[in-house]
């Protein structure tokens, strides 16, 4: 695989929004915020993390990705076409109708989507279930879970969270994107998480925090991840909208598509960064 | 015919999934606290490796259930039905069904005869949500040897499947050599009078019913209808173009269990005089099995009266 630098990471990764941007606005519905948000990190893993290979799909002794807040799809969608997993082209099928491109991910839909997701809190539990069998099946694998702060209202979250602990699950890394935003406000407002490093520390698990954006600490902390002899939960602190001055941090673009004019305002100053 | 002892269809499955351990290595149990009283207690003691206990989280249940399929595992998940599907039919839809998982959710003490529990522990909603989930096969033994065959006949295919077992022991009305096929209703008797579909245990009280009708000349054909999705829609409509009556009968609520399945997907092409025995829009309470079904109309006298009432003024 290709090693590529921190420059050629960061354009990538702005390659990589510019096609969100253009997937939710040529659907006209979708999560522009958080899929923003997520870029970079998404483009750290696949182009420098994972253990994968998108000529081979299905090759079981790939990492598997796990995304838990399955809204944030533009994100994956986008970073898998520009992996090569298929083409960019098939990005303009987002939420049309006969599209392996679902507004919430399909497992069976397209090969590089692992799991099935939409309502959140499930997916923990499935990286979970994928990091015993793992280990039962006597696999190298990694299980890189992604989720978001909003769905640690979920109950469920913190069912995986303690079960994960129980079984050392120390080849499963959940990475939270900490964007301080859910769907009607901000986190802190609609049901304060407080201290979420300690209470994972409690849990037993080991906790990383990283700058979402910083392409070096996001590689670095991935890295210290992989060698952990616990569950590691990264604490990703990201900007919704990251990219796009008049989305981020506004909660307003969790779950509204740029209109066109606002979607060229969007790529004129993505297209400045590269 | 029920000259055997009573036993329970948990019973069954604990001894089937045991069983079918040895030999498939690729079989894993997860357990949501419940180990013992759905009876993979056997199973988690031989097999630890393979026994997952999550504690009491049914919808983590589901979801590890999940990613273990996802790593190539036939994955049984115990608990009671009020819990599983009840507690977690979001997780069953999005992580099971829609991701079409190699999941079996088998779920003991579904019905009124859990008994002095009371109604907060009585499945009687199961079927009804599980069986409008695309992808999810529905299987409601009779008794303890049908629910053997079940459980090895689930292990071989990939589908998710809701199997729904019972706590109390009931009459053994099959045997080892009985046929089992999914999908496939068995004929438990012929008559010609009347066509009485049912499932799980609660059959019994149907042939007790049955048993008393022969004395005034009255013959009744009952299909045990233990899948109820896929329905065998083909067996039930032959036996309707011989009777030309239906009875339905289900220790569950009438709305949206197996007779309203044989409503949508037989009645509706061949219209026959029916009635839908089941509990009729109400929780249960405390009680004994006995006294329950008496009580919510679903014992042998109730069904001997609604036998006899189609039968004498059929519209």
């Amino acid at each position: 695989m290709k090693d590529y630098s921190l420059v050629e990471l960061k354009n990538i990764a702005n390659l990589i929004r510019q096609d969100i941007i253009r997937m939710t606005a040529h659907a006209g519905s979708g999560h522009p915020g958080g899929s923003l948000g997520m870029a970079d990190i998404f483009t750290a893993l696949y182009f420098k993390i994972l253990k994968h290979n998108h000529e081979l799909p299905h090759w079981t002794e790939r990492d598997r990705v796990i995304l838990s807040n399955g809204h944030i799809c533009p994100v994956l969608y986008a970073t898998l076409a520009e992996r090569g997993y298929f083409s960019l082209h098939l990005l303009k099928k987002f939420r049309q109708i006969n599209s392996p491109l679902q507004g919430h991910p399909h497992q069976h839909s397209l090969a590089g989507i692992e799991n099935s997701s939409g309502p959140l809190g499930q997916g923990l539990s499935i990286a979970c279930g994928l990091a015993l069998g793992a280990k039962l099946n006597k696999q190298n694998y990694q299980v890189f879970a992604l989720t978001s702060d909003g769905e640690h209202n979920e109950g469920q979250t913190w069912e995986a969270i303690m079960l994960a602990n129980k079984y050392k699950l120390n080849n499963l890394i959940n990475i939270v994107d900490v964007n301080g935003i859910q769907i009607d406000g901000y986190t802190k407002n609609i049901m304060p998480l407080g201290d979420l490093k300690a209470k994972y520390q409690s849990f037993g698990w080991q906790v990383l925090t990283c700058d979402g954006h910083n392409m070096k600490d996001i590689i670095n902390t991935l890295t210290k991840a992989k060698t952990s002899n616990k569950p590691v939960a990264i604490l990703a602190k990201t900007i919704l909208g990251k990219g796009v001055s008049f989305m981020e941090n506004n909660f307003d673009w969790h779950g509204k598509a740029p209109n066109q004019q606002e979607a060229e305002k969007a790529l004129i100053e993505l297209k400045k960064y590269v | 015919m029920f000259n055997k002892e009573n036993k329970s269809t948990r019973d069954a499955y604990g001894e089937a999934i045991f069983a079918l351990a040895k030999t498939n290595k690729n079989i894993v149990v997860v357990s949501a606290d419940l180990a013992e009283s759905t009876r993979v207690q056997k199973f988690a003691k031989k097999y630890p490796e393979r026994f997952f206990e999550v504690g009491v989280a049914e919808q983590n249940m589901l979801g590890v259930a999940a990613g273990l399929s996802l790593s190539g595992k036939t994955v049984f998940a115990s608990s009671f039905a009020v819990f599983s599907p009840g507690r977690n039919w979001d997780q069953l839809r999005v992580s099971i069904c829609y991701s079409e998982s190699n999941v079996k959710i088998v779920s003991t003490h579904a019905g009124l005869s859990v008994g002095e529990d009371g109604a907060s522990h009585q499945a009687l909603e199961d079927i009804a949500i599980t069986r409008v989930l695309p992808n999810l096969l529905v299987i409601s033994p009779l008794d303890y040897e049908e629910t053997k065959k079940a459980v090895i006949a689930i292990a071989k295919i990939k589908n998710p499947v809701y199997l729904r077992l019972h706590r109390q022991t009931s009459p053994q009305i099959t045997d080892s050599k009985t046929p089992f096929q999914i999908g496939k209703a068995n004929i438990l008797q012929a008559g010609k009078n009347l066509t009485l579909v049912g499932c799980g245990p609660i059959l019994h009280e149907a042939i007790k019913a049955a048993e008393n009708l022969k004395k005034q000349n009255i013959s009744v054909e009952i299909i045990n209808c233990h899948t109820i999705k896929p329905l065998d829609k083909n067996t039930i409509l032959k036996s309707l173009q011989k009777t030309k009556k239906l009875i339905t009968l289900e220790e569950h609520q009438i709305a949206g269990g197996l007779g309203s399945a044989i409503l949508e997907q037989v009645v509706s092409s061949y219209s026959v005089p029916v009635k839908l025995i089941g509990v009729q829009d109400t929780f249960g309470e405390s009680g004994k099995p006995s006294e329950l079904w008496h009580k919510y109309k679903i014992d042998s006298q109730y069904i001997e009266q609604e036998i006899l009432k189609i039968i004498k003024n059929p519209r």
